[in-house]
């Protein structure tokens, strides 16, 4: 059930929260989290889709806050879904005036009491998710750089700030990728000496898989541009040859191993639904992504990145 | 060498499987079009399945590979848990081969070495291979000792690992069990052999696990201080459907308490183990299925019945004798109730009661754990009437989760404490992520972790608990009538009653 209050109250939004959960049969028992979405009104319909999206995964109390004209009379607008496709409750909280410099005051009292929070800024992400207002509300932050406007300075950025449990979408679409790495050296390999990542120019997800790769085998990592979509190939250069992960069209990939057969395997680039569902199934810090963006800001794999010639047909 | 890609803290990494072949026996059985098929793609789905994983199937029907890939991809359709993408389907049917042939042919088998050989070369499955045995028991001498003819066992020095996996019924007693596993133990190492109860497999089950050992609220009154007793319920309202041969002579109580309902109480019954790997756990169950005690009185600590015919669901049904296949004069029961005891310090004379049956009111299962009632209740008597005992129940099928029942108060002026429940649904808090219990064991195979698959020393202790009944039943009498879409014969309600108690409402 769909529920508009304009020039309400938090308390009023409470209560009616209350009321339609009631009319359904108690739903909030079933909430494991809480996710409180900074957002506005262009990236607004996305975003809290893919996270009802997600929600089917972890039902959650999600609070969409957007920020509107800063110029007129402080107050608030929410627009309140319950139980319609997706387990959990959503609430858009419409701030004007400077009420959104307190978003805070209006968010706090709606979260869902013994009940982790969890923040995503689903495009500009703040310079320091941690001490942000919303952000100190939250034990998990997520940001996603690529919705940046420049994507790899933004990640130098928030290494600066980074405090565990802040995370990147940009992380999470390296999973895929990592995961199958990981499983090409699960057996016998031999030494490795280099690695390369290609990806469009600016690809943050990119960057931080040639960190990872930096930290994890220690051997120098090229960053190649290509013409994407996304990552587009990794290589392990081993001295029996290279181990290589290709996916020209973002979606299906090659693995060559090194005297024997080429592999196919669907490596799709996930939905931002999918990416969510990922980031919210632990809540712990990811302590592994901390040190990838530390090794990322420190220069790791980044260096000057190496254009690739046009006519290497790899395309 | 440790693969430098590997860290325990990276969690969203997950755990692959090797590149390896699966061969099922039994392919176009039910389930594996049910069930083994689509968890094999939910899988894959899930990037779970390495690149290379390779499928098998054989059986005797005349198919070339594209027909058995194209009966997978429409059990995969119909059946899957997780939605159908073309390029995980492609890469999936990349790998699969279909063998025809008969389990006594040795060409066959030749055959199928060729194949497991040329899908080594073609797609770096290593030697790698779990054989898994979709078939009646009966077959699987014959399965494996050509499996060991044809050298597909693996045997001293070829390289990658062979595991071979297996459905219940492990033997109809302790001395066939014992033969069983000797057979398979003189071509398989013991812990090469993977033994499926898909009710471990299922979420509610290890979750037992974590709300005994994570937490410190249940633990402290786990024990004969506190509780009352323990019910062990796996209802069904189905007949035998059609599987007269396998069902008559085997019965409810081999069937279904010898694994599923055993294997519940090894677990809600134990102490805890020292880790979660398999040999700690396997240690602690192990502990627990010794320490049971059959009733010294078999005929009024135990129940039988068959169904009659009866009203299910609101449809008339037949009763058990009357099924296609089965003799008018069988003694097979489809309802089987036993009190058992746990001699430990832990559980001396707290009584655990397991039932199952066919035709029941409705399909359920669970562990109820049944508390004291409180010594001193200082209400009046009048009071506290309507106040039962608190129960703790883990609802492992359908609706899988946890409900606690205490008394509260009744709004109002008066003091008056009735029953209430606190619920924990899996469908409400994690929906839809909950794998199938074959996902998350074949998954286990493949991966070469075992804490979730019974032993052969548990599937022996087990018999020897169940062998001294069944041996009591065959002596004499017949089991008892009870009508379809009830909830068990006269003998289990009394068996309850004599004890001051009743079984919980189906």
């Amino acid at each position: 059930m769909r529920k508009v209050l304009t020039d309400t109250s938090t308390s009023d939004v409470r209560t009616e929260l209350m009321r339609s959960s009631q009319q359904l049969g108690g739903l909030t028992t079933g909430v494991v989290l809480n996710l409180i979405i900074m957002t506005d009104e262009s990236a607004q319909y996305d975003a809290v889709r893919a996270a009802s999206q997600a929600g089917r995964e972890h039902p959650c109390r999600v609070l969409g806050v957007i920020a509107r004209d800063t110029h007129s009379v402080p107050r608030l607008n929410a627009e309140i879904t319950v139980g319609e496709d997706a387990p959990g409750q959503t609430v858009v909280l419409r701030m004007y005036g400077e009420l959104s410099e307190h978003a805070d005051s209006v968010v706090a009292p709606l979260l869902v009491s013994d009940t982790p929070v969890v923040v995503w800024w689903p495009t500009a992400a703040p310079a320091a998710p941690a001490t942000d207002p919303l952000g100190v509300l939250a034990q998990r932050r997520i940001t996603d750089a690529a919705a940046c406007e420049r994507p790899l300075a933004t990640l130098t950025r928030l290494a600066a700030s980074y405090r565990p449990g802040d995370t990147d979408l940009a992380w999470a679409r390296t999973t895929g990728w990592r995961s199958l790495l990981a499983a090409s050296l699960d057996r016998p390999h031999g030494e490795i000496l280099a690695a390369e990542v290609s990806a469009e120019d600016g690809n943050p997800s990119a960057e931080l898989i040639a960190a990872w790769l930096v930290g994890r085998l220690g051997v120098p990592v090229r960053r190649v541009i290509s013409a994407g979509p996304g990552v587009t190939a990794v290589t392990i250069a081993t001295a029996d040859g290279d181990i290589a992960i290709i996916r020209p069209d973002g979606r299906n990939a090659i693995l060559v191993r090194p005297g024997e057969p080429d592999r196919h395997v669907g490596l799709h680039r996930r939905d931002t639904a999918e990416l969510m569902a990922e980031e919210l199934r632990r809540l712990d810090p990811d302590e592994v992504y901390g040190e990838v963006l530390a090794l990322l800001a420190a220069g790791a794999g980044t260096g000057q990145p190496e254009a690739l010639a046009a006519a290497s047909g790899e395309e | 060498m440790s693969n430098p890609l590997r860290d325990p803290r990276d969690r969203r990494i997950p755990r692959v499987a090797e590149p390896s072949v699966l061969v099922m026996f039994g392919v176009t059985g039910d389930l594996a079009r049910k069930k083994l098929l689509p968890a094999i793609y939910d899988l894959a789905n899930r990037g779970l399945l390495p690149p290379g994983f390779s499928l098998v199937g054989f059986a005797r029907r005349e198919w070339a590979d594209e027909d058995f890939a194209r009966e997978t991809h429409e059990a995969v359709r119909q059946y899957a848990r997780t939605p159908f993408r073309e390029e995980v389907w492609a890469q999936l049917s990349e790998g699969v081969r279909f063998v025809t042939g008969d389990f006594s042919d040795p060409a066959a088998f030749d055959r199928l070495a060729e194949t497991v050989a040329k899908l080594d070369a073609e797609r770096g499955t290593g030697g790698n291979r779990a054989f898994y045995l979709s078939v009646p028991p009966s077959q699987f001498p014959v399965v494996v000792s050509q499996l060991e003819r044809s050298g597909l066992h693996g045997g001293p020095g070829a390289p990658g690992w062979h595991r071979v996996v297996i459905e219940k019924p492990f033997g109809h007693d302790l001395a066939s069990a014992r033969e069983l596993n000797d057979m398979l133990g003189a071509v398989f190492p013991t812990h090469s052999v993977f033994r499926i109860d898909h009710y471990l497999g299922k979420e509610t089950v290890q979750n037992l696990l974590a709300l005994r050992f994570a937490n410190t609220l249940f633990e402290p009154v786990w024990n004969r201080r506190y509780v009352d007793h323990v019910q062990i319920t796996m209802a069904e309202d189905i007949g035998i459907n059609g599987r007269a041969g396998y069902y008559d002579g085997i019965g409810a109580a081999r069937d279904v308490i010898q694994n599923h309902l055993l294997q519940l109480l090894a677990l809600t019954a134990m102490e805890e183990p020292v880790s979660f790997d398999a040999d700690a756990l396997r240690a602690e169950k192990q502990k627990a299925l010794s320490a049971v005690q059959i009733p010294d009185n078999l005929a009024t600590g135990t129940a039988r019945g068959q169904y009659a015919a009866g009203w299910q669901g609101g449809k008339p049904v037949r009763g058990f004798l009357a099924e296609d296949g089965i003799s008018p004069d069988s003694v097979t029961e489809t309802y089987a109730a036993i009190k058992l005891g746990v001699d430990t310090r832990r559980w001396a004379g707290v009584p655990f009661y397991l039932r199952t049956g066919k035709r029941l009111t409705t399909r359920m299962t669970e562990i109820a754990v049944i508390f004291q009632r409180a010594p001193h209740l200082p209400f009046n008597a009048t009071d506290a009437r309507e106040l039962g005992q608190n129960a703790l129940v883990i609802r492992v099928q359908p609706d899988e989760g946890v409900t606690m029942r205490f008394g509260s108060k009744v709004p109002g002026s008066a003091m008056e404490v009735r029953d209430v429940n606190m619920d924990f649904a899996y469908g409400e808090s994690f929906t839809e992520a909950s794998p199938e219990a074959y996902e998350r064991l074949l998954l286990d195979v493949l991966v070469g972790d075992p804490p979730l698959f019974p032993r052969h020393e548990e599937v022996e202790v087990s018999w020897k608990i169940l062998d001294p009944i069944e041996e009591f039943w065959a002596a004499g009498g017949r089991p008892e009538q009870y009508p379809a879409g009830s909830s068990g014969p006269a003998g289990a309600e009394a068996l309850m009653t004599r004890d001051g108690r009743s079984w919980r409402r189906l």
